[in-house]
């Protein structure tokens, strides 16, 4: 099942039959879930509210329609941030999705356990450094002053730092980064998901005449299809997110890459910068929602696979 | 076919040739992962040793000597007058706060989602999935924001608050309840006497435990991580967690930054051992939980 399933496990239907809604029960089920309703209130829906309301008005709490998204659609700096995302967000995406689900296959299916239980704790190191220090790391391996493969950046023709940062090669550099960090933590989890199907299933298609990779294809995959759903929104939903990477990657880069490269830097530069919050606000509120609708895309074609197939 | 003919297919499969082929394709696939994930490691691992002038002449692989390690140990430490240590300890202050916080709230709640009946309930669940695929960051604003009318900003509150709202753990609490607990055993209890809470906390609190553990892996990494908010939030760097921190010695290095660096002890060497510290609490946790991490999210997940 996936973790994304909406459906509540239901009370006992005998005692919803027997005694009326608001019991002792219900009043202990209040008290339960009022701390987190709580912050749930502060730092959720609130805010989300408020990024709605401050997107609407101006910074005289006049109501102004759609005014702020139309500025800053205009900014000559929206579209560019967006682009960029974008381009990331299907590098990423792509390669995250192919090697992940390959390499758990393969994992899984063509080497032995205690090999591969070595493989995956590997893969899975990097993910300890996340945020700042990966980036840091990165930094390093991609000067080629220091980097342990020089030799690899200067064949590429990347003699300098600067080379290297140049503002085209932003968004596969972030995508190394992202992978570095997050791939290994999600071969784990593929791989688990692939130790769940039940190995009657697997010596089946194996009497049918099934290779490996048919069997991959045919029976694995589709058998971890809401695992890979699942890993795609959350990194799509981290993606839009790119905010201390850019950000260093500027600081690193000696201002050549734009401080307004993402999105969400955009909106930092909007707020503190120019003291614009409205104009942040209608940032957000378009980030937002391209995060939702594609999560509820994904959601609800995953499930809509999953009907064509009964 | 028959059941013979069945088997001589399945062996003539096992031994034809084109098995080498694909053995070194993935010998291949797995030996490129391989040095792409560890490769910095062991670069990160050995740099602290060297000193600035040998990291950039010597082989990047190469062991300098343990007496560097030292001498980049004092240098880093001697940053702002100890600017480090402040900010290891503030990370352990918002990451551990907030982890007794998001616990306290989110493992009551997510039992009563999953166990009792009250108005509001599926409400309540609906606005939690929303929440946990909404992208945090674009909420950073509007935190700030909110903060700032109630006057917490700068404050160790304006940090460990947001944090504590962690509807995933919620989420996963829940399903975890839902999917392992047997409703019976509460009936039988509840016919016994015991009240709601004596429920909670003598009957499901005891058996959560491998759920427990997996949100304050998650929740703590997740804060000992967090950047963008602290950097927000938090004006003074007497108060900045380690992520800020480094983003700060980062700004003060001589190889990024020649106009501000110019005669301070942080290079490159430093910088590698501030990363190596800063990351030490969660590769720790990573090492000694990953088991019970992986089988845990599984766990979680299906509820068949």
């Amino acid at each position: 099942m996936t973790l994304l399933e909406t459906e509540p496990v239901a009370v006992s239907p005998v005692r919803r039959g027997t005694t009326p809604r608001r019991t002792g029960r219900g009043r202990a089920g209040y008290f339960f879930v009022a701390g987190y309703a709580l912050l749930l209130l502060a730092f959720g829906v609130f805010p989300t509210g408020y990024a709605f309301y401050l997107a609407l008005t101006n910074d005289r709490g006049q109501f102004t329609g759609l005014n702020q998204f139309v500025k800053v659609v205009q900014d000559y700096r929206f579209a560019p941030a967006f682009t960029h995302m974008l381009i990331y967000l299907v590098m990423w995406l792509v390669t995250l999705v192919v090697l992940v689900v390959l390499t758990a296959v393969v994992l899984r299916s063509r080497v032995r356990p205690g090999t591969s239980a070595l493989f995956r704790f590997l893969y899975y190191i990097p993910g300890a450094l996340a945020g700042v220090a990966s980036v840091l790391v990165w930094l390093f391996m991609l000067d080629p002053d220091v980097s342990p493969v020089s030799w690899l950046l200067t064949a590429m023709g990347l003699k300098t730092f600067a080379a290297v940062l140049a503002p085209g090669n932003l968004p596969l550099i972030l995508m190394l980064i992202a992978f570095w960090t997050g791939a290994g933590g999600w071969m784990v989890v593929m791989y688990g998901a692939l130790n769940n199907i039940p190995d009657d299933v697997l010596e089946a298609a194996r009497m049918d005449g099934a290779g490996p990779w048919r069997t991959a294809w045919h029976i694995q995959i589709p058998m971890i299809r809401q695992w890979i759903v699942y890993m795609t929104i959350m990194a799509f939903a981290t993606g839009t997110q790119l905010f201390v990477e850019p950000q260093l990657l500027q600081t690193a880069s000696l201002g050549r890459v734009s401080p307004t490269w993402s999105p969400n830097q955009l909106a930092y530069v909007y707020a503190f910068q120019q003291g614009d919050f409205n104009g942040a606000a209608a940032i957000s509120v378009v980030l937002l929602a391209v995060g939702l609708l594609a999560a509820g895309l994904l959601v609800a074609r995953s499930n809509l696979f999953k009907l064509d197939e009964k | 076919m028959t059941q013979t003919a069945v088997f001589l297919t399945a062996v003539r499969r096992r031994i034809r040739p084109s098995r080498t082929l694909p053995f070194l394709v993935v010998g291949l696939l797995l030996a490129l992962l391989l040095l792409f994930f560890v490769l910095p490691v062991i670069w990160l691992l050995l740099t602290p040793s060297k000193t600035a002038g040998e990291v950039v002449r010597d082989n990047p692989l190469s062991f300098g000597s343990f007496h560097q390690i030292g001498t980049a140990w004092r240098h880093l430490f001697a940053f702002q007058d100890g600017a480090m240590t402040r900010w290891l300890r503030n990370s352990a202050v918002y990451s551990g706060g907030s982890l007794i916080l998001t616990l306290a709230v989110s493992v009551p709640a997510g039992y009563a989602l999953a166990l009792t009946n009250f108005r509001g309930r599926k409400t309540l669940l609906v606005i939690t999935l929303v929440t946990m695929i909404m992208p945090q960051a674009t909420l950073v604003l509007p935190i700030f924001l909110e903060l700032n009318r109630f006057h917490l900003i700068g404050t160790i509150w304006s940090v460990i608050l947001p944090f504590s709202f962690y509807p995933f753990g919620v989420y996963l609490v829940y399903i975890y309840f839902g999917s392992s607990l047997p409703r019976d055993l509460l009936s039988a209890a509840r016919i016994d006497g015991c009240t709601e809470w004596q429920l909670f906390s003598r009957i499901a609190l005891p058996l959560a435990k491998p759920v427990v553990g997996l949100v304050a892996f998650f929740s703590f990494v997740g804060n000992w991580n967090n950047f963008f908010l602290p950097y927000l939030v938090l004006p003074n760097s007497e108060q900045f967690p380690v992520q800020v921190g480094l983003n700060q010695l980062l700004t003060s290095t001589p190889s990024f930054n020649p106009v501000a660096g110019a005669g301070l002890n942080v290079t490159i060497p430093e910088l590698a051992l501030a990363i190596l510290i800063a990351i030490l609490p969660v590769l720790v946790l990573f090492v000694f939980s990953q088991r019970t991490l992986v089988s845990g999210m599984l766990a979680g997940a299906s509820k068949e």
